[in-house]
């Protein structure tokens, strides 16, 4: 089976200028790879560099040192030195992502949020939105707020808008930053589902995951980001 | 359909067909400016910019007021002269050309064409005292459309997309709301399917309900037609919700680049983590 995504070696720290240049260190030296077909999740404490590896992955944090390869289009492409023209041609085919926050956009309806990255791979919009309404009814989004621009929602509906938004695709590469953490019980089993499909599909997965029990259910791999904390400087 | 989900297809011994024109195309800039620099006597206006603009691609760029981003904004789409440096464009017959060695006649059949040019107030982009119908109208009779019925039927279907009723094809612009006008200059530029449109702080001046509408509208407009843009804007928030990629601008000189919510999340130069942290929060 193919290695869709390794990490080797990859550090990264902030230098906050308008701090005096203090450096703050993320990780450090973070190595790991994962599966097609598997569910890996970060874990660690809070503050442990977990949401900043996710969006390395992403392409929304830089990268100082190291590689991050994926498959991407039958080729080898490494994400920390790719340009911003690649990194969205990676997000459009490759790598798809559930953000623990919506960035709602005004007047865009909730279909056409959680429609839009299949509509970018050039899915006719009319069967993307049915997609997403398929994926709304699932998560038990109320009807009556489908048609309706998300940024009045509440924090569990806007999350199951996001949920849908990211695993609409058939990306081979998915990463879950906390996608459930405002979510009632039975939509989080309704996640756990769709996790296992993803993963029934081949498709690689790495998340965060705060509560146990769901990580209990859908972790084939833990890795630990302790291991990856920076070293004190001397 | 896409390819299927299943990343063991990647395996597979690489049989690909060759990739064709269209897409060849696809991997070149549609724009790009070499090393422009613009001297206003011994005052820099912007210096040595290099930048690509590619099909498809939406392209802010941000700084405070005298940053240059106007300026650059000028270099690029034959407004102003450059002091040096090299703009080139790739023409719709694949042909790249560099605009500064371009007759004038086919300069100004360019904008007035392949080009856009939207303008921060509506005024300078908009013929006044005609009527909005004509306003829409007179870009296509520039590309050769002669037929009055068309003209009209086209500029009206263009004024619906930009949300403007069928009943005020008539009126002047002057009898328009800012937003109105601007959603007007709007249709004005598309109407006749440009590739590349240049905007200057496009929703500047606007209420922030009407700038909410606009940015909406280009959004979608800019989605569906597959427009290059290259936006000037000093609002971070526009740039976040408009644009791809961004170009940070200070003292003439770009000091970041990069996809638009890696700048924006992970600012690295001094000035660009200025400005993030100078965001109002909401």
């Amino acid at each position: 089976m193919a290695v869709p995504l390794i990490v080797s070696g990859v550090s990264k720290s902030f230098t906050m200028h308008l701090r005096g240049g203090v450096r703050i260190p993320v990780v450090d030296a973070v190595h790991f790879s994962i599966e097609a077909g598997q569910c890996a999740v970060l874990s660690g404490p809070s503050g442990v560099g977990k949401s900043s590896i996710l969006k390395m992955l992403y392409g929304n944090y830089a990268v100082d040192v190291g590689q991050i390869l994926i498959r991407h289009n039958g080729t080898l492409l490494d994400l920390a030195q790719a340009e911003p023209r690649q990194v969205m041609a990676v997000r459009r085919d490759t790598i798809g992502y559930v953000s623990q926050f919506l960035r709602a956009v005004p007047r865009v309806s909730a279909l056409d949020v959680a429609a839009e990255p299949l509509v970018q791979r050039g899915t006719d919009s009319d069967t993307a939105r049915r997609r997403a309404a398929d994926l709304f009814a699932r998560l038990n989004l109320p009807e009556k707020l489908w048609e309706l621009p998300p940024a009045t929602f509440s924090g569990g509906e806007q999350q199951r808008v996001n949920i849908a938004r990211g695993f609409i695709t058939d990306h081979p590469i998915l990463l879950l930053d906390e996608p459930t953490a405002s979510l009632d019980a039975a939509n989080r089993a309704v996640v756990v589902a769709m996790i296992g499909e993803k993963k029934a599909d081949g498709v690689a997965l790495l998340g965060i995951f705060h509560d146990a029990d769901l990580r209990e259910a859908v972790a084939d791999r833990i890795i630990d980001v302790t291991g990856f904390a920076p070293k004190k400087a001397a | 359909m896409t390819v299927a989900g299943s990343v063991s297809h990647i395996e597979e011994p690489v049989d690909r067909p060759a990739i064709p024109a269209a897409d060849a195309t696809e991997e070149k800039p549609l724009l790009s400016a070499s090393g422009v620099s613009k001297f206003y006597g011994s005052r820099i206006g912007c210096e040595d910019v290099s930048i690509d603009i590619w099909p498809g691609e939406v392209l802010a760029v941000v700084g405070e007021s005298g940053s240059g981003k106007t300026t650059l904004l000028n270099c690029i789409s034959t407004r102003l002269m450059p002091t040096t440096g090299t703009v080139t464009y790739r023409m719709r017959d694949g042909q790249t050309r560099d605009l500064y060695r371009m007759g004038e006649a086919e300069r100004r059949f360019l904008m007035r064409t392949d080009w856009g040019f939207v303008h921060q107030n509506p005024a300078d982009g908009l013929r006044m005292t005609v009527s909005a119908g004509a306003n829409v109208g007179e870009r296509l009779m520039a590309t050769g459309a002669r037929h009055y019925g068309d003209i009209r039927a086209t500029a009206g279907d263009w004024l619906g997309r930009v949300e403007i009723a069928e009943d005020r094809i008539d009126d002047q612009p002057r009898a328009f709301s800012g937003g109105m006008r601007q959603r007007l200059q709007i249709a004005r530029n598309l109407v006749t399917g440009p590739r590349l449109v240049f905007m200057d702080e496009p929703t500047g001046g606007l209420d922030v309900s009407v700038q909410a509408r606009l940015l909406d509208l280009l959004r979608g407009l800019v989605t569906d037609l597959g427009l290059a843009v290259v936006v000037v804007t000093h609002d971070l928030a526009v740039a976040r919700l408009l644009s791809h990629r961004m170009v940070v601008m200070k003292d003439g000189r770009v000091i970041e680049t990069g996809l638009t919510d890696r700048v924006l999340d992970d600012p690295r130069a001094p000035y660009t983590q200025l400005l993030v942290s100078s965001i109002l929060q909401a």
